[in-house]
């Protein structure tokens, strides 16, 4: 038991914390909208801290080299970049197949730019493209 | 953004590849640096197209150390997302006002808007939910007074202040 060791237990305790919270946000939200904003949050971090926690955990004891932190930390740089895209490819799919916003929303700017862009596209094309 | 030569490309692929490499086997005997620096070569050869347009360029000091100064920044933006997230949850009035928000980013290039949108995703109360040239359409949990007035462009400003600003002038350097 040294510094290294608690510092990885009390990562991997904050992790499965806001494991638990990603779960309880599931429960609690109205649509899923608001559910995919507390799961994909929770879940990313909470991922990271027991990841990185259990790397720093191996550094402290016997069996434990370098080649754990490293690895985890590789594992967790792919989580924390291919997490947001999969939300965000999610929650598209999701107003694409129509499913409606709860009740308690306040505005709607997509809609109004999806029709916006379908009356544009009668008259004239538009510009398509930008970026590279 | 004009492209930068194969060579160039190449080797960028090729130096990324090996660090993976590196950091998955961690360890540095030589014949474990030979195989992954083979493998690098020929995975690098295959797939340099697609994976970068700007070659070298990527690795300018200035954009690295950017980069650097970003990841403190962006971890310290997940962790209060995170118990904004706890405090929406576990209040027991459940405090959410959700609306889908329009955003411009200034950002010009494919990988920086990438970057932005993954950002976006991570940070406090917001969701991309579809990126269109410049428009960013985001989900936002509790929209704030300032945007919800009826007038497109300070919606707009005003919701762009709040979301895309502050990573913008990181991210502006190291993908531009």
């Amino acid at each position: 038991m040294n510094a290294l060791t608690a510092l990885g237990e009390a990562l991997v305790l904050i992790g499965t914390f806001f494991y638990f919270l990603s779960a309880l946000g599931l429960i609690r939200m109205p649509d899923v909208y608001n559910r995919m904003q507390t799961s994909t949050k929770s879940a990313t971090l909470g991922s990271l801290g027991v990841i990185v926690g259990v790397g720093i955990w191996a550094l402290g004891e016997d069996f434990g080299s370098v080649a754990w932190l490293t690895k985890t930390i590789v594992i967790a740089v792919f989580l924390l970049l291919t997490n947001p895209i999969s939300a965000h490819a999610l929650i598209r799919a999701a107003y694409r197949s129509g499913i409606p916003l709860w009740e308690g929303s306040v505005m709607d700017k997509y809609r109004e730019h999806i029709e916006a862009k379908a009356k544009g596209e009668e008259g004239e094309t538009p510009k398509e493209g930008g970026g590279e | 953004m004009e492209e930068a030569s194969k060579v160039s490309r190449y080797l960028y692929t090729l130096i990324v590849l090996f660090l993976i490499w590196l950091a998955l086997t961690a360890s540095l005997d030589p014949q474990e640096l030979t195989f992954g620096f083979i493998l690098s070569a020929i995975v690098a050869a295959i797939t340099y197209p697609i994976f970068t347009t700007r070659g070298l360029a990527n690795l300018h000091p200035k954009r690295i150390a950017y980069a650097i100064v970003y990841v403190p920044y962006f971890l310290w933006a997940m962790i209060m997302a995170n118990l904004d997230v706890a405090y929406r949850v576990l209040h027991p009035k459940r405090p959410i006002r959700p609306g889908i928000v329009h955003c411009k980013t200034v950002l010009k290039t494919n990988p920086g808007k990438l970057a932005l949108a993954n950002s976006i995703t991570l940070t406090p109360g917001t969701i991309t939910l579809d990126v269109d040239c410049d428009n960013y359409f985001i989900h936002w949990i509790w929209v704030p007074d300032e945007a919800l007035t009826e007038k497109e462009e300070e919606h707009v400003k005003a919701a762009s202040e709040k979301i895309t600003a502050p990573f913008e002038k990181f991210l502006k350097v190291i993908f531009e």
